[in-house]
């Protein structure tokens, strides 16, 4: 199995993600992508660390931090639907419009 | 190794398509854990044996609870998960983006080392993580950096 391999299967999650995050209107299923999105790039890392830099394993660091950082993130992004929620009872992202003018 | 990363891919593709095309939001969410296993097993076909671990601890055990639990109670299972009216273009601008990325991986010599991987990789990155001329300094910024996190979201989602 080469680098390009997993380099593929990782874009592949990344645009599933992407569509998800851009198509879905539940704030839920867009965090959800997002997470997905961030794994997609953390397979990528540890590619690359496994076949450029196999001896610094500089890639797994960077893994993980982007799973330390995903995890603030997840923590976050829900106590935030949760607040949007008790104000709104609603999480549709389209309906989501506090900030507009 | 071939037969190992053909079956993980094609599932974890399933699985991610899941999570987009599923109607069910708890449904979503299943094939969401079950595509977070599967990149654990990718880790340990790259050889990454301890961060495949921590895949397992962090996003199967504890990110997913946490997403169970925000389903749980916004009642959203009744309402599905519908589509805005972006659904199109998001749907082109995500594949224009695939194509554009492949044909970048396909087409750039990478530098290929024919170094065996390290293994196991626990006490190399531990070594990186807290030694000498590591990265101890971001260790501690991403300590506070969970710290903060969780007081926000304490903050955020406790009773007025």
């Amino acid at each position: 199995m080469g680098l390009q391999h997993y380099l593929i299967l990782s874009a592949i999650l990344f645009s599933i993600g992407l569509y998800g995050v851009l198509a879905k209107r539940n704030a839920v299923i867009v965090l959800m992508c997002i997470e997905l999105m961030l794994n997609a790039v953390n397979i990528t890392l540890v590619a690359f660390s496994r076949y450029v830099v196999p001896a610094l394993l500089t890639g797994q660091v960077f893994a993980i931090f982007v799973i330390v950082v995903a995890a603030a993130e997840v923590a976050v992004g829900l106590a935030i639907i949760f607040a949007i929620y008790r104000g709104l009872e609603d999480i549709d992202v389209s309906k989501i419009d506090l900030l507009k003018w | 190794m071939a037969i190992s990363f053909w079956m993980l891919a094609v599932v974890a593709v399933i699985a991610a398509l899941g999570v987009v095309l599923l109607r069910n939001v708890f449904r979503a969410a299943l094939s969401l854990i079950l595509c977070f296993l599967v990149v654990a097993g990718l880790y340990i076909t790259l050889s990454a044996d301890f961060l495949a671990a921590v895949q397992i601890l962090v996003y199967v055990g504890a990110i997913s609870v946490l997403i169970i639990l925000a389903i749980m109670m916004t009642r959203e299972v009744q309402r599905g998960s519908p589509n805005s009216r972006f659904q199109i273009p998001a749907f082109i601008v995500a594949l224009l983006f695939l194509e554009v990325l492949v044909l970048t991986l396909i087409n750039t010599p990478w530098q290929i080392s024919s170094v065996p991987p390290t293994a196991p990789t626990t006490s190399a990155l531990a070594n990186s993580l807290f030694g000498e001329g590591g990265y101890l300094l971001p260790v501690e910024i991403a300590a506070v950096l969970l710290l903060s996190a969780i007081l926000g979201a304490i903050v955020l989602a406790r009773e007025k």
